[in-house]
């Protein structure tokens, strides 16, 4: 979204022109890039706002204005599939991001250990996934499931979140390991731990601003998912996102309004979290959230990571 | 036979410590060395090699370290003492050679299991925990019942003057702060040996000064042995019992800091320990050296190489009358420092470097007088200030020796 646009530019951000050329300049594309700007942001925020005008509408129609209510969300949580779908999602979301968490924690001290040849090389298969779409992913987790005879259904949709989401939980993960005094490992085992004891002790303390941005994202990241999803979930259980969709293909319904509004506050909300953890704190983390910023903003534009 | 008498020389001074290969091959065996001084060896290291892919870092160093002594590794940045210490604190496995600690070998103990603590080159304080909690660190570690634990803490930061501090964030901590919560936090687990590796390397002179004194306080207190790691000579000669001097990966020399000072064995100490004037020299017989074709008397009888290094320091040199018996020359510069004045006197194509109270105004005419106790006869290595023919073949043949003493 609009974050990690803003994000992007400031990382590639070059030497500053000196006063003397930069004012002329400036002045000169001032209205052009102006009317370029709210364009943008007239493309990417207009339906969104039309949108969560619409779920307070009275009126079922999406060009008239029938007063404000409230009764499509109301509706919304009395409607059994909703609340069903909702249940998935929040288990999908929190267990995923628990296990893909800990994966990360766990993957990342390893990566972090290996001589740094090899720590490269995995680096570079951990952000393999970042610029793989979607669609190849989700498909190819299918055909994994459908090659083991796997029943597609929970277990499969938690497995697939999980699979996506490792990665996202190791680039937020290492760049706070690689920023930490190598000789506080030392200092640990110095003081009497056992390098198990120095990981517990110091290690993952000095690096859980990482770790609980890395939760963060990953929920935020398995809730939002739609594409892998959609051909990891089956046909028994149902995400937000999937009843969304459903529900869109069906009729117009403005219970979808209320939906994608809720969702999209709720993902919207977590996305400034990160971004607030990541930016005030420490720039450096930002690697790992540009890319996850990226993934979400997919739907806009696909981009290559560059790097 | 020279080197025999040499050496025999060095032994009365009871100071030096290279031992003979054949020697601590005996030691290996669980047994505690212990010298003429009747003091034990906590700490021995024979034939230390260590390479980082083609760089070698460490070159066959061999020394021991007593019990309850302070001992300085000098060196200029990156000869290898951090190495040193990290073999010793076990962070770094050496490519060969052996180190015992109390007769035991050290080697493959994992670096948790060793009885000794590091105040590491740049603190590496645990910034998620408070004064108080890194210092208890060690002992929470060790399961020490929590009223131990907080007595000695409380114990250990008035020791470093921080009584008060114990809450505070590390972060909220001065430089000078900081270094005194890294050494309590690694003297309250009072090891057999502290490393320190720079410990006053971030702190401006006047806090060095004052911290240099308490840390040899707190050395004699505690009776702990001090493995102290610095590149600041003056640091090194104020504060240790012992000095090793290393060079490029290789000890240069090891001694009593008045005997490294006094009895520099090559040029590179005698220039890194303290300013002096290195120059050429002959020497035929015993007791004479031939300095810029002048006879000289000297205490040092001759070497077998003819070509030595004659290393006179400043504050030795006399600035008298000339005369025909003397260096003869004239005064280029002289700078007024406080205690003395630094002049530059142009005698036989040398620049002569002179520490003296009486001053010489600039262009006057000199004699540089100095005593035979004042010269110093050193045999050419490759640290000399003009490489001679006999230059590689010297510089060989003085760290042959080196295993040769005691
Ligand atoms: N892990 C390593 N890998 C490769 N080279 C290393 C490593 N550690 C040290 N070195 C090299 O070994 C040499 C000696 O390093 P060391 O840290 O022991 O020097 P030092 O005497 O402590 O220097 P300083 O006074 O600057 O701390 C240096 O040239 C350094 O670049
Ligand atoms: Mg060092």
């Amino acid at each position: 979204m609009v974050m990690n646009t803003r994000s992007g530019i400031n990382e590639k951000k070059e030497t500053p022109p000196t006063k003397a050329n930069a004012m002329p300049l400036r002045k000169r594309g001032g209205t052009v890039s102006n009317i370029y700007l709210a364009l943008i942001f007239i493309f990417l925020y207009a339906p969104i706002v039309v949108l969560i005008i619409n779920s307070f509408n009275a009126a079922k129609s999406r060009v008239v204005w029938g007063g404000f209510t409230l009764d499509w969300y109301r509706k919304l949580f009395q409607n059994a599939d909703i609340i069903d779908a909702l249940r998935t999602t929040i288990i999908v979301a929190v267990l995923s991001a628990v296990i893909a968490t800990l994966a990360g924690v766990l993957s990342s001290v390893g990566i972090y250990a290996l001589p740094k040849r090899f720590r490269r090389i995995m680096m570079q298969i951990t952000n393999i996934p970042n610029i793989t779409p979607d669609l190849v992913t989700g498909i190819s987790l299918m055909l994994l499931f459908y090659f083991l005879r796997a029943q597609t259904g929970f277990v499969t949709l938690l497995l697939a979140h999980i699979a996506f989401n490792i990665p996202f939980a190791i680039l937020s993960i290492m760049p706070k390991l690689r920023q930490m005094d190598m000789s506080l490992y030392e200092a640990a085992q110095d003081l009497g731990c056992t390098p198990a004891q120095a990981v517990r002790k110091v290690l993952i303390p000095e690096i859980r601003p990482g770790i609980v941005t890395a939760f963060i994202l990953t929920l935020t990241l398995s809730i939002d998912d739609f594409v892998i999803s959609y051909f990891t979930a089956g046909n028994q259980v149902t995400t937000l996102a999937l009843t969304i969709y459903s529900m869109a293909r069906k009729s117009v319904n403005p219970q979808i309004n209320a939906l994608s509004t809720l969702m999209f506050m709720t993902v919207f909300i977590l996305l400034i979290i990160i971004n607030m953890r990541t930016s005030s704190k420490n720039r450096i983390a930002h690697n790992g959230v540009i890319s996850a910023d990226r993934k979400i903003g997919k739907r806009a534009f696909t981009t290559q990571r560059k790097e | 036979m020279e080197n025999i008498e040499k050496a025999d020389q060095l032994k009365k001074n009871n100071r030096v410590r290279l031992l003979t290969r054949e020697r601590s091959k005996t030691a290996m065996i669980g047994t505690q060395l212990s010298d003429k001084t009747g003091q034990s060896h906590i700490i021995e290291l024979v034939g230390v090699n260590k390479s980082f892919g083609e760089v070698q870092v460490m070159r066959d160093i061999t020394f021991y370290i007593r019990s309850n002594e302070f001992l300085t590794l000098l060196g200029p940045s990156g000869c290898g003492k951090t190495t040193t210490l990290r073999v010793l604190g076990g962070f770094e496995q050496p490519d060969s050679g052996t180190v015992t600690f109390e007769g035991h070998d050290l080697l493959p103990i994992p670096p948790h299991e060793r009885e000794l603590n590091t105040v590491f080159q740049r603190y590496a304080l645990f910034p998620h925990l408070d004064v108080a909690e890194n210092v208890a660190f060690g002992l929470q570690i060790k399961k020490l019942p929590q009223g131990e634990i907080d007595s000695r803490v409380s114990q250990m930061l008035s020791l470093v003057k921080l009584d008060g501090y114990g809450a505070r964030a590390i972060d909220q901590l001065s430089g000078g702060q900081m270094q005194r919560v890294a050494i309590a936090r690694a003297l309250v687990n009072l090891p057999k040996v502290l490393l320190l590796d720079e410990p006053l390397g971030a702190l401006d002179l006047k806090m060095r000064k004052e911290m240099q004194i308490e840390l040899k306080q707190m050395q004699r207190e505690l009776g702990i042995t001090f493995v102290y790691v610095t590149h600041d000579q003056e640091e090194a000669l104020t504060m240790s019992d012992s000095v090793i001097v290393m060079n490029e990966g290789a000890i240069q020399q090891i001694g009593r800091p008045i005997d490294i000072y006094n009895e520099p064995r090559n040029a590179f100490v005698a220039d890194f320990i303290g300013e002096s004037n290195i120059i050429n020299g002959r020497m035929h017989e015993d007791f004479r050296v031939l300095i810029c074709d002048k006879w000289f008397p000297c205490v040092d009888r001759r070497h077998e190489n003819e070509e030595v290094d004659v290393v006179i320091r400043p504050e030795d040199i006399d600035l008298v009358k000339p005369a025909d018996n003397l260096l003869n020359g004239i005064v280029t510069s002289a700078t007024f420092k406080g205690v003395h004045y630094e002049m530059i006197v142009e005698a036989c194509d040398l620049e002569w470097l002179v520490h003296s109270t009486d001053h010489k105004a600039e262009g006057s005419e000199v004699g540089l007088s100095f005593g035979p106790d004042d010269v110093h006869i050193m045999v050419k290595s490759a640290f000399s200030p003009m490489r001679g023919k006999s230059d590689q073949d010297s510089a060989s043949h003085e760290s042959e020796r080196g295993a040769d003493y005691e």
